[in-house]
């Protein structure tokens, strides 16, 4: 036991006196969280916008009016038909549509209250949400202004409707994929690189011949990196909520053991990397190659994977990280509990379980 | 004389190519025992199953008294070990490298404390105590990972081309401390491709295609073999070995 302390001692020392590789460690998660905040409150001037209006009477001409003096909306054309609407986002030439229906002034007038229906094209959520929210304000504005007109109180309510990507995958979505992709580098790329420097170095040798136990250096070598990739997640946890406004909604103790499986299954896929790898450039490319590009492209955070050929779905179920994006998603964002993730952790620690368990024996293996 | 190594008939075969080859001989306590041969010789291998990392095809073998098939871990204890490519910590203090091995022996902190003062003395290197071991010129370095190789006090110490790359002063200065360990009983298991320092060597055995062409004192060796240095005997032996080197 005493032996192994020494050991990850060291292994903590190695860490510290490489400050630019722990500068990179630390600066990853704020670098990409700050930039998708300044992303994230760019402003979008002149979004062509179509209006269709089956009621026709004087509050919709207002209000029409008022979304074209808007500096955010350009009303493009006004169309006749809904129908039209979906031909016209297909072409790509429209952001937004707004309809009144027919029985909007009647249903204002007599009750108080009309529903203007506003349909977005969510296929970039960021901006999506941007627009829609610009448009809420207007209707807001012109609310206030019928409200100080006097009279009967009355109350315009936009009905939102996202197309093509109703669940706005990305803005939120982003936090839970750096999350993924930081941890996994991390755990991954520095994990692999460590062993992989002894054994250039020449140190494994001596290691191997002294008493101290393979699983000891295994341990030592893994010890830094989860505790560094413990405090990135707080980095990043604790920077969504300054910049991004987005707080953990679910249990923060459900979302911290999905990350320990998750960080624990990335160490055993760097153990795993750093057998096979004889340098360290073989091991970082090794960790880039694999890991990296798998875990940008099939976990779902850039790109829906519902949306994918059926042939990479099928491979998306073999990436760690697409499991895990599942559960900090629905912990963090929609706030769910334990019963709408176990089938994904149970899946985690399947694999947490099976990969380890491989890397040990073939770690021990390699000693012969 | 007590025999720290002996080995009888040590055979190890990767499937049909036989690396080393009934080989027998005994090494005793305190000796400086040069084990030569051209690449691909068989040297790397032997060492390893003395060394417990490789389990002996058959053949007997046992290492400061212990087994080699049975006891690896009792021999780990027992040996020292340092291999041509270099062994310390670059990032790490002088110190810290010293502790960091004197620490996975299961040395105490106090033991680990009272040998670096004593080992740094020996070296010279008091006022570099806390100098990250990159800093330091290789000379002394490789005179470092030497004294950090035996800092537990083991029985034998296995040298692996210790002196690969190195200056000829501070080659003679290393074989200083090589002496130095010996006369305090530290058995000293070397392989070398410098003849002159096979010439430092009590013993000497030279292996051909795995197997021990030639196993004596460089004076007795010389003379059997009619040559006025071991590299003439060296040369003689070697030049019948039908494998190729790596």
């Amino acid at each position: 036991m005493k032996e192994l302390l020494i050991f990850i001692r060291k292994e903590f020392l190695h860490v510290f006196r490489d400050r630019k590789t722990l500068l990179m460690l630390f600066g990853l998660p704020i670098a990409q969280i700050v930039l998708f905040g300044f992303a994230l409150s760019n402003e979008i001037k002149n979004s062509r916008i179509a209006v269709v209006d089956y009621s026709k009477d004087a509050v919709t001409q207002r209000m029409i009016e008022k979304i074209g003096n808007s500096p955010y909306f350009n009303i493009q054309r006004t169309l006749a038909s809904a129908d039209d609407i979906h031909s016209a986002f297909k072409k790509g030439n429209l952001k937004v549509a707004v309809i009144f229906p027919a029985s909007f002034g009647d249903d204002l007038m007599h009750t108080g209250k009309a529903t203007m229906q506003v349909i977005a094209d969510a296929s970039d959520p960021n901006q999506a949400t941007t627009i829609t929210n610009y448009l809420n304000q207007i209707v807001a504005d012109f609310n206030g202004e019928l409200a100080a007109g006097g009279g009967q109180p009355m109350q315009i309510v936009p009905s939102m409707t996202m197309m093509y990507n109703p669940e706005l995958r990305g803005a939120p979505n982003f936090v839970p994929g750096v999350m993924a992709l930081v941890l996994m580098l991390v755990c991954t790329m520095m994990t692999s690189v460590a062993i992989v420097r002894e054994k250039e170095l020449g140190t494994m040798e001596i290691l191997l011949v002294s008493p101290f136990k393979p699983v000891y250096i295994i341990i030592s070598k893994l010890a830094p990196n989860l505790l560094i990739s413990v405090v990135n997640l707080c980095i990043i946890l604790l920077l969504s909520d300054w910049f991004l406004d987005l707080r953990v909604k679910g249990s923060l103790l459900l979302l911290v053991t999905g990350s320990v499986l998750f960080i624990l299954t990335c160490l055993s896929i760097g153990l795993l990397l750093s057998i096979n790898a004889k340098t360290q450039q073989a091991a970082m490319m090794g960790s880039m190659m694999g890991m990296m590009l798998p875990t940008m492209l099939l976990t779902g955070f850039l790109f829906p994977i519902e949306n994918m050929p059926l042939a990479l779905q099928v491979l998306s179920n073999i990436v760690p990280s697409r499991w895990y994006f599942i559960i900090i998603k629905r912990v963090m964002l929609k706030g769910l509990g334990i019963g709408a993730v176990w089938q994904e952790m149970l899946i985690l620690t399947g694999m947490c379980v099976l990969l380890f368990t491989i890397s040990l024996k073939k770690f021990k293996i390699r000693l012969q | 004389m007590e025999t720290v190594i002996q080995t009888e008939k040590l055979t190890k075969r990767f499937g049909a190519f036989i690396a080393c080859n009934e080989l027998s001989f005994t090494v005793s306590k305190g000796e400086i025992f040069g084990f030569l041969g051209a690449n691909g010789a068989g040297k790397t291998t032997a060492m390893r199953m003395l060394c417990g990392l490789l389990v002996p095809s058959s053949g007997k073998a046992s290492v400061a008294g212990f087994d080699v098939y049975t006891q690896t871990e009792k021999i780990k204890r027992s040996i020292g070990y340092m291999s041509q490519k270099f062994s310390l910590y670059d990032d790490l203090a002088v110190a810290e490298n010293i502790r960091f091995y004197g620490g996975i022996y299961g040395m105490s902190r106090q033991d680990i404390r009272a040998k670096t003062t004593e080992l740094l003395k020996e070296l010279g290197l008091e006022s570099e105590a806390k100098t990250l071991v990159r800093e330091l010129p290789l000379g002394w370095k490789q005179k470092l990972a030497f004294s950090v190789s035996i800092v537990h006090d083991p029985e034998i110490v296995f040298l692996d081309e210790p002196t690969g790359g190195v200056d000829p002063v501070t080659r003679r200065q290393f074989w200083d401390l090589i002496y130095a360990a010996a006369d305090k009983g530290v058995t000293v298991f070397v392989t070398t491709h410098y003849m002159d320092e096979a010439e430092y060597c009590n013993r000497v055995s030279i292996m051909v295609d795995g197997v021990i062409a030639a196993l004596d004192s460089p004076a007795n060796l010389k003379q059997q073999f009619a040559g006025a240095s071991m590299e003439d005997v060296f040369y003689e032996l070697a030049r019948k070995a039908k494998r190729k080197g790596d």
